[in-house]
């Protein structure tokens, strides 16, 4: 079936008077598994988060659910996510970037870039349970640099402030989440700084312009698109991540954390269905950065051509 | 990995300093003191950067290695903790860490079949027929990094009543979501390897050979696309193998809900097993990159 079909367009290709005729070829079958699956798992369980909180418990719709983003806890989960992600985004594009300064002018093909690449693209990914083993065997309580600084200047890390051990925290975080958000930056961020045409600097210097000039009039404002590109994907990554933050901090504190409150023990904010209301809140705030985030790299794929 | 940089960086910058000044033809020798302009850091720079850099991230990694070596709160070191999985004196249960490996392995087989049988030939399908839909397939596959895996989660626990009602309640059936989580990772590198090849003209001209439909598949558009398909698959195990968030929400025992419990039983154990995925995810990846400057060599070697 499939290659009768397919002759047909092998034909039409070549004199292409009746490009009409190919939408009814049989070849469309061909595309229902993956629409049939994408539709089962991807659109269904995003509808089903967002809708279901507009349901009440009863079963009816309703908008009251919608009173929970104004609970105090709730409000505070989202503050903390957002200080999270965003000193970790920033934190972490301006060190990836420094990374990607100091591999300019390197071979890409080379030693150095395809290690650095690799072990981005390992972190990068290493954003779950692992990482927070390895926190908590650097600065946890017990960890070796925690007992390292203690032993030198008697400060011990996990007793500043009341609140317990440092990584248990939700500021805590950062420092994780930094670990995967730098090398994130790099794989984003790396494309676009090799964008920079050895051209420019030439031109500049031939005018006279100094290293520093270079940056602050072409490199910086050439990149800034991407830069702040690369900061919102940074910053979705950290707004939407679950595991590490989970495998520290048992109570609540960020906004995943409070869904899976909200998903295993139900209620303390007094309307139904929490949890879908803090999906809907999390997705719009997601699709928000992301837009953003297309249109810049639109921008920022001007210089790249 | 840091001392090798050393050594690697100052000998590539040297040769690119020289090429630079030469490709702007103005006839003075470009060796000594040189102004330097254009973008490039000096090696100095470079090195500082990319060593604290290194110490920054290797940092944690050893501090993971050195707590395996721990012997209790002792301050001794020793490989006790190392044969403690190995001959396990009961008194912790490894089990669920082993049946969540296998989970684990299991859903990536599965994860792979869906990338391989309904994703890889949808590409291919979209790109020789429909190529009009192009964006929507890319937008579709894009899409699971928009909505976060918290989120398609509160959907997934009542979808899975349904799944678990069809199929059981088995580790398994996780294939399902996971392998929306790893569209994305699957689409990108096989979508590069599409747009280096014309596959149209390429499969046109196999046609026009005589090349049957699934001969033209199978000798001219796979062999293509070796290489993003090799890295798909390679993506989709690293994805795999760290997923926590859906497994621990719909309860089943994957690795990493597996490392979360025996961290409570023997924290030892499990940031051994931590540092051995971290390894492993690292060569998957080094391969991956292999396979990307290696095949492109060999090609323009033949």
């Amino acid at each position: 079936m499939v290659a009768i079909g397919s002759t047909r367009v092998a034909g039409e290709a070549r004199t292409s008077s009746l490009p009409r005729r190919r939408r009814f070829g049989v070849a469309w079958l061909g595309l229902t598994p993956f629409a049939a699956y994408v539709i089962l798992f991807l659109a269904v369980p995003a509808v089903i988060a967002v809708a279901s909180g507009f349901f009440s418990a009863t079963g009816s719709i309703t908008f009251a659910n919608l009173a929970a983003l104004g609970d105090p806890t709730i409000v505070k989960a989202f503050q903390g996510s957002f200080l999270v992600s965003i000193v970790s985004a920033l934190g972490g594009a301006v060190v990836g970037a420094l990374i990607c300064f100091a591999m300019l002018g390197t071979r890409p093909d080379g030693f150095l870039r395809t290690t650095i690449d690799s072990a981005s693209s390992v972190l990068a990914q290493f954003g779950g349970v692992m990482l927070a083993f390895a926190f908590i065997a650097l600065i946890g309580s017990q960890g070796i640099l925690s007992k390292w600084i203690l032993s030198i200047t008697g400060v011990n890390i996990n007793e500043i402030g009341t609140n317990g051990p440092l990584l248990y925290q939700v500021p805590g975080l950062i420092m994780p989440y930094l670990y995967f958000s730098i090398p994130l930056m790099v794989l984003t961020f790396m494309p676009a700084m090799e964008g920079l045409k050895a051209q420019w600097g030439e031109a500049a210097a031939t005018l006279g312009a100094t290293r520093l000039q270079f940056w602050t009039k072409i490199g910086m404002p050439v990149l800034a698109p991407a830069f702040w590109g690369s900061v919102l994907l940074l910053f979705a990554n950290a707004f939407s991540s679950y595991a590490t933050a989970a495998a520290l901090i048992d109570q609540g504190g960020i906004t995943p954390l409070s869904i899976k409150q909200q998903l295993t023990s139900e209620t303390v904010v007094g309307v139904a269905n929490v949890a879908g209301v803090l999906a809907l809140g999390m997705l719009v705030v997601m699709v928000i950065v992301m837009v953003a985030y297309s249109f810049l790299q639109r921008r920022a794929a001007r210089w790249t051509r | 990995m840091s001392a090798v940089a050393n050594e690697t960086v100052p000998l590539a910058s040297t040769s690119r300093a020289g090429e630079l000044p030469a490709g702007t033809a103005n006839g003075r020798p470009p060796r000594r003191r040189v102004q330097r302009f254009g973008a490039a850091p000096s090696p100095v720079v470079r090195t500082v950067i990319l060593v604290l850099a290194g110490i920054l991230f290797v940092g944690p990694i050893l501090a993971m290695l050195e707590f395996t070596f721990r012997i209790g709160l002792t301050g001794h070191y020793g490989f006790v903790h190392y044969l403690a999985f190995l001959h396990p004196d009961g008194t912790v249960d490894y089990s669920p860490l082993f049946q969540g490996i296998i989970n684990s392995l299991t859903i990536c087989v599965i994860t792979v079949a869906i990338v391989l049988v309904i994703l890889l030939p949808t590409m291919l399908l979209v790109e020789l027929r429909y190529p009009r839909m192009r964006r929507i397939l890319e937008f579709v596959c894009i899409l699971p990094i928009t909505i976060p895996s918290i989120v398609l989660v509160v959907g997934f626990v009542p979808v899975y009543r349904t799944v678990a009602s069809i199929f059981g309640s088995q580790a398994w059936t996780l294939a399902f979501a996971v392998g929306i989580i790893v569209l994305p990772y699957a689409f990108r590198p096989i979508a590069t390897n599409i747009a280096a090849f014309d596959l149209v003209t390429l499969s046109e001209a196999a046609r026009s050979l005589g090349a049957s439909w699934p001969r033209v598949i199978l000798r001219v558009i796979l062999p293509n696309l070796r290489r993003g398909i090799v890295s798909a698959i390679f993506l989709t195990i690293a994805v795999v193998l760290g997923e926590y968030t859906i497994a621990s929400f719909l309860s089943q025992n994957t690795f990493q809900t597996a490392l979360v419990l025996l961290q409570h039983g023997d924290p030892y154990v499990a940031t051994i097993f931590a540092v051995a995925a971290l390894l492993f995810a690292f060569v998957l990846l080094i391969v991956i990159g292999r396979l990307g400057t290696g095949g492109r060599k060999s090609r323009k070697a033949s």
